[in-house]
C-alpha cells in the first residue's frame, strides 16, 4: 500500500497522482494516462485483466480499486459529464449523502447519511455502534492508534485517506464511501 | 457540395468558365427562379431565340428542382456537362460533411443559388476530449465566402436562409455577419459548436427579423452574460423554435415570457437549467400550443414553504394538448413527475437523459407512454425499469441509455437483463444506443433476431476488454449476430472484448455500414483488413486504442477516396505507413498528431514491436480525409500533414 499521498495531503489538496491499488496485489498498477492516451496492454488481453474482473468477485469487502481513468472513456460527452456532474452535486444538497460503508471481515456493507451527523465524533460513534467495533480517538499525529480499527474513506479523487484528516465541512462533500480498516492495514497512512 | 462526389471526374470541368461553351448562352436567357447572376459576362445580353440546346437545359433545370436528396443530384450532376450546370443552378440545400473537403470558395463558385447550408466540422471523437483544442473548423472563412466578402461582390448568398452547423466553431462575429448578409436569414441551428457567446446571440436576435428557428444544442459558450433574450424585437417575432438548454447563463425571465408571448408561431421551446418549474408554469399556460418542450431545472430552485400554494401544474401539463416531445428535467424533483402524467399518452419522444430517476417513479407514468417512439433515458432506472418500458412502448423506434456514472470499476444498474427486455417488446426498435457494465452474446444475439429493423446499433460495454460476463466468451458472437441478421445495419459501434473474428464478421456482412466506431478491439491488423476489404459503404471508420498497424491501414488503399474520413488514435500505425498512404493518394489529406506535443521522447509502455520498427515512429493520432482543395492552411502548430 502506498503510503506518501496521506502525508503530503495537508500540503497539496487537490494532487493529480494516481496512486497505486489498495485490495488486490496480483495486479500491475497501471499507469498515469496522459492526454492522448497509450492504453497499455489494449493488445494484450493478458490474464491480469481477467484475474482482475474474477477477482472482484471474490474480495466483495475490500473496496476493488478503480483502473485508471482513461481519456474520454466511456465515450459519453463532455457535455453530458458536466451537465451530470452539475447535477450531483445540487442533488446532494437537497437529498442526503449516503455512502456505502464496509467494513474488513463483515460480511455485507452498509450505508448511512452523512447528512445526519454534525462532525466526526458523532459519526465515529455511530460507525462503531453500527459494527460492533472500537474506533477510538483520533489524533493527527498517530491516527487511530492504539484501537483496533481505523475508518478511512475514498474520495472524489478516487484516493483513500483517513477519515478525521480534513474539516468535516469538506471531508462531507468530498467522501464517497467508508471503509473500516483493521489497524494493522491502516497504519501507513495515518504516519509520515 | 456532397462528399460523395467523385472528385476527380469533376474538378476539371469546374474549372472551365461557363461562357466559354457557346451551347450554353448564359447571357440571353433566365433560368426558371429569380433573376440569374451574371456569369461570363462577356455575352450581349440582347435577346436572342433560344436554340434547342437551351430550351433542353431550361426544361432540365425545371425538372431537376424537384430533386431533392443529394444523393439523386450527384448523380444527376455527373450525367454530362449540362447536366451538371443546371443541377448546380438548381441545388438550393448544400451539406458539406466535411468542411475540409473542399474550399468555400469552390462550393460558391459552382453552386449559385443557396438558401440552405449544413456544415460538418470536427470529427466525433472530438467530443470525448481526444483532440486538442484549436484543432479548426472555424465557421469564419466559410460565413465570409457566403456573404461576399473576400470577392468585393454583392452577397453571394443573398437568398441565404438557413445554416445547421455541427462541431464547428463558431465566433461571435461569425454570427454578426450573418445577421448583417442575410437579410432573410430564417434558421440557425448550432449543434456542439463552440466559440460564440450571449453576445452573438444578442445580434442574432435583435437583426435577424425573419428568425424562425434557433437552436443552441449541446453547444458551449463563452461565459459573457449578455441579456439576449431582451434583444429579440418587442412587438413580436415568427420564431417557431427556440431551443437553448445548453447555455448555462441566467436569463431574464420577463423577457422570456414576453417573447413566449409576442411568439404566437412557437411550437418548440427548450429552457435551461436557470428555469425554474414555478416559472416553466407561467410560461406553458401562455403557450398552450407548444409542440416540443424542455422543462428547465424541474424543481422549484428554493425550498417552497409548507402551505404555499403551489401552482396547478398537472392542469397547466394538461392544456398542452399538442405536446409530443418533453425535455429537460434537470436537477429533477421527483415530487412533480406527476405533472406531466396528463400528456404521456401523447407523447412520442421523452428525452430523461438528464434525470436520476428511479425505477419505481420511472413506472409512475411510463405505463401511460403507449405511442413513444424515441425514448432517452439514464440507467438509474435500472433492468426493471427498461422492462417497463419494454412492457408499454411497442412503438420505440429510438433508445438510448445512458450511464450516471460513467466510469469503468462501479456497479451498473443496466446489463443484458435490460436488454433483452427491449428486444422482446420493442420489436420496431431502430436505433440503440447502450451503456451498461455487463452483457452477453446471448442477449445481443436476441436483439439481432428480435429486431429486424435496426439500423442503428451501438452498444457500450464500459470496462474495456469485457468479455460475456456469464460466459466469459469475447462478445464476437454477438456483434457478428448483430451484422448478419440486422439487415438494413448502417450504423455500428463495437465494445467488449472482441476478437478479430468479430471483424471477420463485420466485413462478411455488414455490407450497408456506413459508420463504425472500435474501442479497445481486435489483436491486430487482420481486423482492420477485414473491414477495409469487405464493408464497400464504409465512409466514417474511427478508431481508438486498437492494436492496428500499418498492414492493416495500407489494405484500405483502394477504399479511402471513397469514405468521409478515418480515425485512428493510439493504435501502432507509424508515420512511415502514414506518409506511404499520403503519397499513393494525393487528394487524400493526412493529418497526424503525436501523441506527445512537446516532442519528448515518448513514454512507449509495453507495446511488441513485431515489425522491427522503431516504437518512437508510431503516431498518436491520425485523421485523413479526402479533399478537392488540399491540405488546409489553417492547420495548427500541433497538426502535421503529411
Amino acid at each position: 500500500m502506498e503510503m506518501g499521498k496521506a502525508a503530503n495531503y495537508e500540503n497539496e489538496l487537490a494532487t493529480e497522482l494516481r496512486l497505486g491499488l489498495l485490495g488486490t496485489d496480483h495486479h500491475e498498477p497501471e499507469k498515469q494516462s496522459f492526454p492522448s492516451s497509450l492504453v497499455i496492454k489494449s493488445n494484450k488481453r493478458s490474464s491480469s485483466e481477467m484475474d482482475y474482473n474474477s477477482s472482484d468477485k471474490c474480495d466483495q469487502d475490500s473496496a476493488p480499486p478503480p483502473k485508471a481513468q482513461v481519456v474520454g472513456w466511456p465515450p459519453v460527452r463532455c457535455y453530458r459529464r458536466n451537465a451530470l456532474q452539475q447535477q450531483k452535486k445540487t442533488e446532494s444538497d437537497v437529498s442526503g449523502m449516503y455512502v456505502k460503508v464496509s467494513m474488513d471481515g463483515a460480511p455485507y456493507l452498509r450505508k448511512i447519511d452523512l447528512r445526519v451527523y454534525k462532525n466526526y465524533p458523532e459519526l465515529l460513534k455511530a460507525l462503531e455502534v453500527m459494527f460492533k467495533c472500537t474506533i477510538g480517538v483520533y489524533s493527527e499525529r498517530e491516527g487511530y492508534n492504539g484501537s483496533d480499527y481505523a475508518p478511512t474513506y475514498e474520495d472524489k479523487d478516487g484516493d483513500w485517506m483517513l477519515v478525521g484528516d480534513v474539516p468535516w465541512n469538506m471531508f462531507v462533500s468530498s467522501c464517497r464511501r467508508l471503509r473500516i480498516m483493521k489497524e494493522s492495514e491502516a497504519k501507513g497512512l495515518g504516519c509520515l | 457540395m456532397s462528399s460523395e462526389d467523385r472528385s476527380s471526374e469533376m474538378s476539371e470541368d469546374e474549372e472551365r468558365p461557363p461562357s466559354s461553351d457557346p451551347a450554353a448562352g448564359v447571357g440571353g436567357v433566365k433560368p426558371p427562379r429569380s433573376p440569374s447572376t451574371v456569369h461570363g459576362g462577356d455575352l450581349p445580353c440582347s435577346y436572342i431565340s433560344p436554340n434547342p440546346d437551351q430550351v433542353l437545359e431550361n426544361v432540365l433545370e425545371n425538372v431537376l428542382c424537384f430533386l431533392t436528396s443529394r444523393r439523386d443530384r450527384n448523380a444527376a450532376s455527373l450525367v454530362c456537362r449540362s447536366w451538371y450546370r443546371a443541377e448546380a443552378l438548381t441545388r438550393s440545400d448544400l451539406f458539406i460533411g466535411n468542411c475540409y473537403a473542399v474550399s468555400p470558395g469552390r462550393v460558391i463558385n459552382r453552386f449559385k443559388r443557396v438558401n440552405s447550408v449544413a456544415i460538418k466540422g470536427k470529427p466525433r471523437f472530438a467530443d470525448f476530449s481526444l483532440l486538442p483544442a484549436d484543432w479548426g473548423a472555424n465557421f469564419t472563412p466559410w460565413v465570409n465566402s457566403m456573404a461576399g466578402a473576400y470577392r468585393g461582390l454583392d452577397k453571394v448568398y443573398r437568398g441565404l436562409e438557413k445554416v445547421y452547423l455541427k462541431r464547428m466553431s463558431v465566433a461571435d462575429e461569425d454570427l454578426a455577419v450573418l445577421a448583417h448578409s442575410f437579410p432573410n436569414f430564417k434558421e440557425l441551428v448550432l449543434v456542439c459548436c463552440d466559440g460564440f457567446g450571449t453576445n452573438g446571440l444578442a445580434i442574432v436576435a435583435s437583426e435577424c427579423r425573419k428568425i424562425r428557428v434557433l437552436d443552441l444544442i449541446e453547444s458551449e459558450l463563452v461565459e459573457d452574460e449578455v441579456d439576449w433574450i431582451s434583444c429579440f424585437p418587442q412587438n413580436g417575432t415568427c420564431l417557431e423554435s427556440l431551443i437553448f438548454d445548453c447555455v448555462d447563463s441566467p436569463i431574464n425571465f420577463e423577457a422570456l415570457e414576453r417573447l413566449v408571448v409576442k411568439s404566437p408561431s412557437l411550437k418548440k421551446l427548450r429552457l435551461n437549467r436557470q428555469v425554474t418549474i414555478v416559472q416553466l408554469y407561467r410560461l406553458i399556460v401562455r403557450a398552450p400550443q407548444l409542440t416540443h418542450l424542455g422543462t428547465g431545472s424541474f424543481g422549484p430552485g428554493e425550498i417552497v414553504a409548507q402551505g404555499e400554494q403551489e401552482p396547478d401544474y398537472v392542469s397547466a401539463f394538461a392544456a398542452c394538448k399538442s405536446l409530443v416531445c418533453l425535455s429537460g428535467f434537470r436537477e429533477i424533483n421527483a415530487h412533480y413527475l406527476p405533472a406531466i402524467v396528463p400528456v404521456c399518452a401523447n407523447l412520442t419522444s421523452l428525452n430523461l437523459s438528464y434525470a436520476t430517476i428511479s425505477t419505481e417513479q420511472l413506472k409512475s407514468f411510463i405505463y401511460h407512454c403507449h405511442k413513444l417512439q424515441t425514448l432517452w433515458v439514464l440507467d438509474s432506472v435500472c433492468d426493471e425499469g427498461l422492462q417497463a418500458v419494454a412492457a408499454t412502448c411497442k412503438d420505440l423506434h429510438e433508445l438510448r441509455v445512458f450511464p450516471i456514472d460513467p466510469r469503468e470499476d462501479v456497479e451498473g444498474p443496466v446489463s443484458e437483463v435490460g436488454l433483452l427486455a427491449i428486444s422482446e417488446g420493442c420489436r420496431k426498435l431502430q436505433s440503440i444506443l447502450y451503456f451498461c457494465q455487463r452483457m452477453t452474446n446471448a442477449a445481443v444475439v436476441a436483439m439481432s433476431k428480435n429486431c429486424p429493423d435496426l439500423v442503428v446499433f451501438r452498444l457500450c460495454i464500459m470496462g474495456r476488454h469485457r468479455p460475456d460476463h456469464l460466459t466469459g466468451e469475447p462478445m464476437d458472437e454477438g456483434f457478428g449476430a448483430i451484422v448478419k441478421n440486422c439487415k438494413k445495419l448502417t450504423r455500428l459501434a463495437v465494445s467488449g472484448l472482441l476478437t478479430d473474428k468479430a471483424f471477420s464478421y463485420i466485413g462478411q456482412y455488414g455490407k450497408l455500414v456506413r459508420t463504425l466506431s472500435v474501442a479497445f478491439a481486435g489483436d491486430g491488423d487482420m481486423s482492420l483488413k477485414y473491414l477495409v476489404e469487405g464493408c464497400p459503404n464504409l465512409q466514417k471508420l474511427e478508431i481508438r486504442d486498437s492494436p492496428f498497424g500499418d498492414l492493416g491501414l495500407l489494405a484500405g488503399l483502394h477504399h479511402y477516396y471513397n469514405m468521409r474520413f478515418l480515425w485512428m488514435s493510439s493504435c501502432r500505425v507509424t508515420r512511415a505507413g502514414c506518409s506511404r498512404i499520403a503519397r499513393q493518394l494525393p487528394r487524400l489529406v493526412v493529418e497526424v498528431i503525436s501523441s506527445d506535443d512537446d516532442g519528448e521522447g515518448r513514454d512507449i509502455g509495453d507495446y511488441d514491436d513485431i515489425e522491427g520498427r522503431d516504437v518512437g515512429d508510431l503516431v498518436g493520432t491520425l485523421y485523413m480525409y479526402r479533399s478537392l482543395d488540399g491540405p488546409r492552411a489553417d492547420a495548427p502548430r500541433f497538426v502535421n500533414i503529411l
